[in-house]
């Protein structure tokens, strides 16, 4: 793990100003980011630990708990509420078992929820690893859930 | 360093180039208020409670004082009725997370507390003075601040405390002296969370309402693994 990390800083030249890029690679390559990551790239950076916390933190996209290998983001912006997001999120969860923004146990599924994929008319919108879908019902996502590895 | 003149509430003002609104009223005599600056550190344009009005012809902005640099023939209002208005909409919006604001600067302002809020009350106005002192000027990072947003907030890593902050200050810690609500002294005490339960990174240094902050930890994955 240490050791693809520490190819990706150095691909960058070990910049400071590359570092969000590098967490965001870093990111890429093992789905999240685990506290030595951190650790190994605040020392080779020579950046505080604090610092990189500070980043992380702030940008939703940058995960410190670790992520399925399949995403299922369900929308639930405006028109997707309206047109059912909460019943579509409700089949999601509980052919899954887990709450949004958790992951399954085999870390093969992470939920998330999302504002607006800007396609609301075919809201309530599901995507399943960047493949959109409108309003899936339980036989549907079921099934999607099956094919996934 | 070149002198600059300017005019603060209609009164002549010599300055150092370089200085901001601030520092020139401050020494002038001039009050402004402020709560995230602190001679010693850095400015950092948290608060908004230092903002002041320049002046130029009929037109107006409106500034941090204690980021805005001092120019020459820069006109300078600190208490016109917009800034007054200015300030109570900021310290009503800071009372909702720390109620014990001085009462002279509530009164001076016309701000009082709101008892809808109490519920949400976290004692710390991310003025960033304890982060700030610790990285800036003690160069140690123990603070430092996590999130965006509502669930911002400022936790302490514990291997660099455990490092520094037994000898910082003999002992006294030196931030517990800059927060300007008092959150730390009261609640961050030695080097573990004052509630005693050990959080495997980072422990927040406001640990008033306990419930919250286990949820913004969980929420930043600090306590998952
Ligand atoms: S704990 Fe105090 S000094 Fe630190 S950011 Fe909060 S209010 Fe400011
Ligand atoms: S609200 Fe769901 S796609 Fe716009
Ligand atoms: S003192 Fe200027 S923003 Fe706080």
């Amino acid at each position: 793990m240490l050791g693809t990390v520490d190819r990706i800083i150095d691909s960058y030249g070990a910049r400071q100003e590359a570092l969000v890029q590098i967490l965001l690679d870093i990111q890429h390559e093992l789905r999240w980011l685990p506290r030595p990551v951190l650790e190994r790239v605040a020392a080779r950076l020579e950046l505080p630990l604090n610092l990189i916390y500070n980043v992380t933190t702030f940008y939703k996209h940058f995960s410190l708990v670790p992520q399925g290998r399949h995403s299922i983001s369900v929308c639930v912006g405006t028109a997707c509420h309206v047109r059912g997001a909460s019943r579509l999120l409700g089949r999601v969860s509980e052919a899954l078992g887990i709450k949004p923004d958790e992951t399954t146990a085999d870390e093969k599924f992470t939920l998330k929820t999302v504002s607006c994929l800007g396609c609301c008319a075919l809201g309530p919108v599901m995507v399943l690893d960047g493949e959109y879908m409108s309003n899936p019902n339980s036989t549907d996502i079921a099934e999607l859930i099956e094919k996934c590895e | 360093m070149a002198e600059v003149n300017l005019v603060i509430n209609g009164e002549q003002v010599r300055a150092q180039e370089g200085m901001s609104i601030l520092e020139a009223a401050r020494e002038a005599d001039i009050f402004i208020p402020t709560l995230c600056h602190h001679a010693e550190i850095d400015a950092y344009g948290a608060c908004r409670l230092c903002v002041v009005e320049l002046r130029q012809g009929d037109r107006s902005r409106v500034v941090a004082s204690c980021l805005y640099p001092v120019a020459e023939g820069l006109v300078v209002e600190t208490e016109s009725e917009k800034i007054k208005n200015y300030r109570r909409t900021i310290l009503n919006l800071l009372l909702q997370r720390w109620d014990n604001i001085p009462r002279a600067l509530l009164d001076r302002y016309g701000a009082a507390p709101n008892p809808r809020y109490v519920e949400n009350m976290t004692f710390c106005i991310l003025c960033g003075l304890c982060v700030r002192y610790c990285r800036d000027v003690k160069g140690a990072n123990v603070l430092g601040f996590i999130g965006r947003g509502t669930i911002r907030q400022v936790v302490v890593f514990p291997d660099q405390a455990m490092k520094y902050c037994p000898t910082c200050g003999n002992g006294e810690m030196e931030c517990l002296h800059y927060c300007p609500t008092g959150v730390i002294t009261s609640d961050y005490q030695g080097t573990g969370p004052a509630n005693g339960q050990p959080l495997p990174h980072a422990y927040p240094v406001c640990i008033r309402d306990e419930t919250n902050i286990l949820e913004i930890l969980e929420r930043v994955g600090h306590l998952e693994y």
